[in-house]
C-alpha cells in the first residue's frame, strides 16, 4: 500500500464491548442511506463507511473512542437538576427531567470524567444531545466548572465535547449565568497555562456557542456541524431572506476563521494527542 | 405613547392639569384647590396601587417603554464631560453599542451601553439596541483601554438580543461574546454593570460581568424574552405573559435568587416618569459601590467577581447509596 494511501489506525475497541452489538444489527446512513453493520459502523466511530456522515453520538461513545481502553473515571455523577423557579410550560420541569432521565439513562445533558488518551491524563467533559436537546441549566455549568477546577488541580489539559441547542429556558436566569460561570473558570485555566481543547458537534448553537464553546486554545469541529449563536430559524425570520447554502457549517466557520481545523471522529483522538504532546513537551 | 395600564392615570392627570389651569385663570377659590388637592390624592393612589401590582409582563413593557431613557441620556446626564470613542479597529463601528470615556465627580470613568433610536430613523440607525460582533469587539476594546488607564467601567445593558443575522455570524456572533465574558472576568479596574431597560440573554450577559450587577426597578434581565420563550415553549406567541411569569425575569426576582447584587428604585410610574430623578439616583448609586470597589485590590475584585458567578446555580447532589 502507499504511503499516502495509509490507513488510520482503528479505534480500540476491547473485545467483551464488541459483543454488545449483536450479528445482526444493521445502521442505515440517513445522508446517503448506505446500509452497514451496526458493529462496523460501532468500528466506524460512528461515521458512515461511505459518506462519512458523523452520527450524533453522546458521552458514552465519546468517552469510549477517546480514553485509552475505555477506563475512566467520572467525575460528579450524582449532580442533578432541581426546579428554582418551578417552571410549567405545557408540562413541568420536574417531569420533563424525569422523562429524559428515564429515556436516555443519563442524570443530565452532560458528563465528565478523567483518565489517559494515548497515555497522557486529561479531562473530559461531554454533552448529551439526547438530554432535553443538551440544554445548559445548573448542572451542565457546575458539572462543566467542576471538570476545569479537576483540570486545575490535577494540571491536566480539558477537552469540551459540546452538542447543545443552547440554554435550558426552563432554569432561566440561572442558565443564562451557567455562560458565565463556565467562562469564568476557563479564564482560571487560561491563566495557569493549561490547555484547553474546545470540540464543537452537530449542533452547537446559543449560549453554549457564546461561551466555553468557542473559548478554545483550539477549536475543532466535526465535519458539517451546526454551528452558530442564533438558530437558522430565527436568523431567516429575521431578515425575511433564505441563507446561503452551507452557512453555520463548520466548514463555514472553518472559512471565516473559527475554527482551528475539522476532523474526522476516526482521527480525533490521534489528532488531539499529537497536538497535546507538542504543547506540552 | 401610553400603555394600557398607564392610561386612566393619564386622563385623571390631564384632567388635573385642566383644572389647575382654570385655577390660574379664574381667581382660584377654595372649593376649587379643594378638588385640585382630592385629585392629586386619588391619582397618587390609583398609582400606588396600579405599579404594586404590576404583573412580570407589564414590567416589560415598561422596561420597553418609548420614552424609557437610553444610554446616551443617562451618559449625557451623569457626566460633566464625556467623549465618545468609536469603532472595533477590525470592520466597523457598531452604531448598536456605544462607549468613552467620561467624568464623573471628577472622576474618569469609561462608560460602554447597547443604544437604542427613539424614532424610526434612530431605531434603524440603532438597529434596535442590537449589537453585532463588532460591537461586543468595540466593548471590549474600550474596556481594555480602561484597564490600560486604571479607570474604573461602567456597562449600562439595554438589548433585545445580540443581533441574528448572516454577517454577524459569519463574523463571529458566538466567538465575540464568548470572549467577552472570559476577558471580563480578569479586568483588573472596578466594573459596575447596570440593566436600564432589557437584559435579553448572551447579548447582555457579553457586556455584564461586573463587581456589582445592579438592575434598575422595571427591567428585566433572562436567558430570552417572554415572546420567544412563548413561541419554542407554547409554540405560539400569544403565552408572552405566561413565559413572562414562568422566566421570573423582573429586578425583584433576580435578586431574590441571587442572580444580581441590587435594585435601584425608580419613580413611581417608572424611570420615564421622572428621568432627572433617576439620573441622580443612578449616579449616587453607582459612586456608593464604586466607592467599595475601589477600596480592594485588583486581585481581590477578581477572585470576588469569579466567586460570585460561580456560586450561581441551584442543583441537587445527591450522594452513593
Ligand atoms: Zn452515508
Amino acid at each position: 500500500m502507499a504511503w499516502f494511501n495509509r490507513k488510520e489506525k482503528g479505534i480500540v475497541t476491547p473485545t467483551e464491548n464488541k459483543k454488545e452489538t449483536p450479528d445482526g444489527l444493521w445502521y442505515k446512513c440517513p445522508e446517503c442511506k448506505n446500509v452497514m453493520p451496526s458493529r462496523e459502523h460501532r468500528q466506524n466511530a460512528y461515521t458512515c463507511s461511505s459518506c462519512d456522515h458523523h452520527e450524533r453520538i453522546g458521552s458514552r461513545e465519546y468517552f469510549e473512542i477517546l480514553f485509552d481502553q475505555n477506563q475512566f473515571t467520572e467525575l460528579d455523577p450524582h449532580l442533578e437538576a432541581d426546579d428554582p423557579l418551578q417552571f410549567v410550560d405545557s408540562a413541568a420541569y420536574t417531569q420533563r427531567i424525569r422523562a429524559s432521565q428515564k429515556k436516555t439513562g443519563l442524570t443530565d445533558a452532560v458528563r465528565s470524567a478523567y483518565g489517559t488518551m494515548n497515555e497522557l491524563p486529561i479531562t473530559i467533559a461531554c454533552m448529551d444531545f439526547g438530554f432535553i436537546g443538551g440544554s445548559m441549566g445548573s448542572v451542565v455549568g457546575e458539572k462543566i466548572a467542576r471538570a476545569i477546577a479537576h483540570a486545575l488541580h490535577q494540571r491536566s489539559p480539558f477537552l469540551m465535547i459540546s452538542r447543545s441547542g443552547g440554554a435550558r429556558m426552563q432554569e432561566a436566569g440561572f442558565s443564562l449565568m451557567q455562560m458565565a460561570k463556565t467562562s469564568a473558570k476557563l479564564a482560571l485555566l487560561a491563566e495557569a497555562r493549561l490547555p484547553y481543547i474546545s470540540l464543537l458537534t452537530d449542533p452547537t448553537t446559543g449560549g453554549v456557542s457564546a461561551s466555553y464553546a468557542m473559548l478554545g486554545d483550539v477549536n475543532v469541529a466535526e465535519p458539517k456541524a451546526l454551528i452558530g449563536f442564533a438558530g437558522p430559524r430565527v436568523i431567516r425570520e429575521t431578515i425575511g431572506k433564505d441563507l446561503p447554502r452551507g452557512f453555520q457549517t463548520a466548514e463555514y466557520l472553518l472559512e471565516h476563521g473559527f475554527l482551528d481545523f475539522i476532523v474526522h471522529r476516526k482521527e480525533m483522538k490521534e489528532k488531539f494527542s499529537r497536538l497535546l504532546k507538542m504543547w506540552l513537551d | 405613547m401610553l400603555l394600557d395600564f398607564e392610561k386612566p392615570i393619564a386622563e385623571l392627570e390631564e384632567k388635573l392639569a385642566t383644572m389647575k389651569e382654570y385655577a390660574l385663570q379664574h381667581n382660584s377659590n377654595g372649593n376649587i384647590e379643594q378638588a385640585i388637592r382630592e385629585l392629586e390624592s386619588s391619582i397618587l393612589q390609583l398609582k400606588r396601587s396600579t405599579y404594586q401590582q404590576l404583573t412580570r409582563w407589564q414590567k416589560v413593557q415598561l422596561s420597553r417603554h418609548s420614552e424609557r431613557p437610553y444610554t446616551l441620556d443617562y451618559i449625557q446626564a451623569i457626566c460633566e464631560d464625556f467623549i465618545e470613542l468609536h469603532g472595533d479597529r477590525n470592520v466597523a463601528d457598531d452604531k448598536a453599542m456605544v462607549g468613552g470615556f467620561g467624568k464623573v465627580a471628577g472622576q474618569t470613568i469609561m462608560f460602554v451601553g447597547q443604544q437604542k433610536g427613539r424614532n424610526t430613523k434612530q431605531r434603524q440607525l440603532r438597529n434596535f439596541g442590537m449589537a453585532n460582533p463588532e460591537g461586543y469587539r468595540k466593548a471590549l476594546r474600550l474596556m481594555k483601554l480602561a484597564e490600560k488607564f486604571n479607570k474604573p467601567i461602567v456597562t449600562l445593558i439595554d438589548t433585545p438580543g445580540a443581533f441574528p443575522g448572516i454577517l454577524a455570524e459569519e463574523r463571529g456572533q458566538a466567538e465575540a461574546i464568548a470572549r467577552n465574558i472570559q476577558q471580563m472576568f480578569m479586568l483588573r479596574v472596578p466594573v459596575i454593570c447596570i440593566i436600564i431597560g432589557e437584559g435579553a440573554s448572551g447579548g447582555a450577559l457579553g457586556i455584564a460581568i461586573g463587581d456589582r450587577v445592579l438592575m434598575l426597578e422595571n427591567t428585566w434581565y433572562s436567558v430570552i424574552s417572554p415572546e420567544s420563550c412563548s413561541s419554542i415553549l407554547w409554540r405560539s406567541w400569544e403565552y408572552k405573559e405566561q413565559a413572562a411569569e414562568a422566566l421570573r425575569l423582573t429586578s425583584q426576582d433576580m435578586l431574590h435568587h441571587h442572580l444580581i447584587d441590587g435594585v435601584i428604585t425608580e419613580p413611581l410610574g417608572g424611570a420615564h416618569t421622572d428621568p432627572g430623578l433617576v439620573f441622580q439616583t443612578v449616579k449616587d448609586t453607582l459612586l456608593n459601590h464604586l466607592e467599595d470597589l475601589l477600596a480592594l485590590s485588583p486581585e481581590a475584585r477578581i477572585s470576588q467577581r469569579i466567586d460570585k458567578f460561580c456560586r450561581m446555580g441551584v442543583y441537587k447532589e445527591t450522594s452513593l447509596v
